[in-house]
């Protein structure tokens, strides 16, 4: 068998943005959850350019008013301007999902490779886990909540505790799996210390699980804030952010049902994208636990 | 059989220890003072002396475990700062709502989802299929409270056919509760719903391509008993584990759901605490919700391993 001869597999592959551009096309509800994702990112972006007044600033005329020409999204019943509130609800939605999803997958990546490979913590570490996961994420996030004080990164770590341990559990599947490869096996044989071995052969496997794992992650830390915020355990009552609108609109709901819908109905698209790009990914990524699912 | 019960049972003592270590963790270590936080902006130094020596933050921390975990044996989860009753009676008190609520939330997500998902499973790679999924992804996306503000919209308000707050009891007075609890269970039922149909569809997708159903169809078995009798029951295993890890997701709903229908449960009880800063309610609540957790995981374990014969133990 010579290498030089055969035709490499590698090198027939479309680039990875080929691969991308191929995806989208191929599924236009993943097309569309991109778009919109990207219109909230910018409008979260440029909030303060796009017709928007200061989101604490009280207009008297507005005070629950019906959506219109002059207040697209109406007013709450404070009289503060809804379209507003709900751009500057975006940059807190989208900061708290995109940080706890980084941050959750980055922990319970190291935690994982930690507890897989190592032998020695893996019961301890895996019981710990358990423990952490038995407590429903939302009473969790309350509970730290509520002895720490409500700030953006209270609140943040707060949601971001109760999805580590899913993470972590994903991982350590993972390098349960591949530490038993041949690969793995020569890279021990040869001499190879363990955080080499970790960087090298084990973490490259981890990556594409793990991209669909954030999207999911991120789509839950959104909705996870916004509840909390609903609840009043969340992002501090002067921040808009669409928890807050909603639970500050609840009481007039029966008269002046947009305070609450509006941003409601945002966030569960916002949500709905997240997970739809996610699935996407996962069928493109994860070609096994998609036909699974 | 005997073992295999007493070894699962077994099982939960660390995991729930563990829980009691997190939760009694969570006041103690995180930066800086508790006390001060609970007790608020505008309180003077003897209240936050009175909520340090409450919870019992002035004692050395190992005999503030001991002392915690000798209590929780006991039934003793502290008293409420705010109304100085304890905690375990206001939770009494609220029990019911929230134990009917997520009583019909299993029972009709359960029957709703279970069909769908074999049905879609069925029609696996149809249009039939791909809209069932399609309404398993809106439904894991919605959030429960925006549901539940629609369905009030739309039922409550606009067409008036049911009320939009409060919960009647079913043993004083059935009509009202059947009209109070429907909002509130297609609510809170949805992402379950959802999870549910996923999960059925996968595993009976998977016993779909098993010799035993050829078999059944070959023999001219009739194909509704083939899904239900044959495929169903041999796919059961991971659709009970589903149901059972998926009450985490009910417990977390049921606070907001309630919150949003001004149902009298633990929910409520929960953000009315939060609410009045009162923490001993909310540890006493997250300990409770997690131990009921748990130990229904491990009854639906043990049940399915009675029932199941190819589960060896």
């Amino acid at each position: 068998m010579s290498l030089t001869a055969s035709p490499s597999p590698v090198a027939d592959r479309p680039s990875r943005g080929r691969a991308l551009m191929d995806l989208f096309r191929h599924n236009p509800l993943m097309m569309l959850s991109a778009v919109i994702l990207l219109v909230l990112v910018l409008a979260a972006l440029f909030a303060p350019y796009l017709g928007t007044v200061d989101p604490r600033k009280i207009g008297v005329l507005r005070r629950m008013a019906p959506p219109s020409a002059q207040a697209w999204f109406g007013g709450d019943q404070l009289g503060r301007d809804l379209w507003t509130r709900a751009l500057y609800g975006a940059r807190v939605s989208l900061m708290v999902g995109s940080v706890v999803a980084v941050m959750s997958i980055s922990i319970g990546l190291l935690i994982g490779m930690v507890s897989g490979y190592l032998r020695a913590f893996d019961a301890v570490i895996m019981r710990i886990m358990d423990g952490l996961m038995s407590i429903p994420g939302i009473l969790l996030a309350i509970g730290l909540v509520s002895v720490s004080g409500a700030s953006f990164l209270t609140v943040t770590v707060a949601i971001m505790i109760p999805e580590i341990p899913r993470v972590v559990r994903l991982v350590r599947s993972i390098v349960l799996t591949v530490r038993e490869e041949p690969y793995v096996e020569a890279a021990i044989a040869v001499g190879t210390p363990v955080p080499l071995i970790l960087w090298r052969h084990i973490l490259p496997n981890c990556v594409p699980p793990l991209i669909v794992q954030a999207t999911y992650v991120a789509a839950s830390a959104m909705l996870t804030e916004a509840l909390l915020s609903f609840l009043g355990a969340g992002t501090p009552p002067e921040i808009p952010s669409w928890g807050n609108m909603m639970a500050e609109g609840r009481i007039v709901f029966p008269i002046a049902p947009w305070i609450v819908l509006i941003p409601g109905c945002t966030l569960a698209v916002a949500i709905l994208a997240v997970n739809v790009l996610g699935d996407g990914l996962r069928d493109r990524l994860d070609p096994k636990i998609a036909k699974r699912m | 059989m005997w073992l295999f019960i007493l070894r699962r049972v077994a099982s939960t003592v660390p995991v729930m220890l563990i829980v009691a270590v997190v939760i009694f963790a969570m006041l103690r270590l995180t930066p800086g003072d508790p006390a001060v936080v609970i007790a608020g902006d505008q309180a003077t130094a003897e209240q936050i002396a009175r909520i340090r020596a409450s919870l019992g933050l002035d004692l050395p921390i190992h005999e503030q475990f001991v002392t915690w975990i000798v209590h929780i044996l006991q039934g003793d989860l502290g008293t409420s700062i705010f109304t100085n009753m304890p905690v375990s009676t206001l939770i009494g008190q609220r029990l019911e709502p929230t134990m009917m609520l997520t009583l019909t939330t299993v029972i009709f997500s359960v029957s709703v989802a279970v069909p769908l998902g074999v049905w879609a499973a069925w029609r696996a790679g149809t249009w039939t299929d791909r809209l069932i999924m399609m309404f398993s992804v809106l439904g894991f996306s919605f959030p429960v409270f925006v549901l539940g503000y629609l369905l009030i919209y739309q039922f409550g308000l606009t067409l008036k056919w049911l009320p939009t707050q409060g919960y009647k009891s079913p043993f004083t007075d059935p009509l009202g509760f059947a009209s109070t609890i429907v909002m509130p269970t297609i609510t809170l039922g949805m992402i379950y719903i959802a999870l549910v149909t996923r999960i059925t569809r996968a595993s009976v997708l998977e016993v779909l391509g098993e010799d035993y159903i050829r078999t059944a169809r070959a023999k001219g078995q009739v194909e509704r008993k083939v899904l239900f009798r044959h495929a169903l029951k041999n796919a059961a295993v991971p659709i009970a584990t589903i149901i059972g890890i998926g009450i985490a997701l009910l417990i977390g709903g049921a606070v907001v759901t309630e919150t949003v229908f001004n149902i009298p449960g633990l929910g409520r009880l929960v953000v009315d605490a939060i609410l009045r800063r009162d923490y001993p309610i909310i540890q006493g609540l997250i300990l409770v919700f997690s131990f009921t957790y748990i130990i229904i995981n491990m009854l639906i374990d043990i049940a399915y391993t009675m029932l199941d014969p190819r589960i060896r133990y």
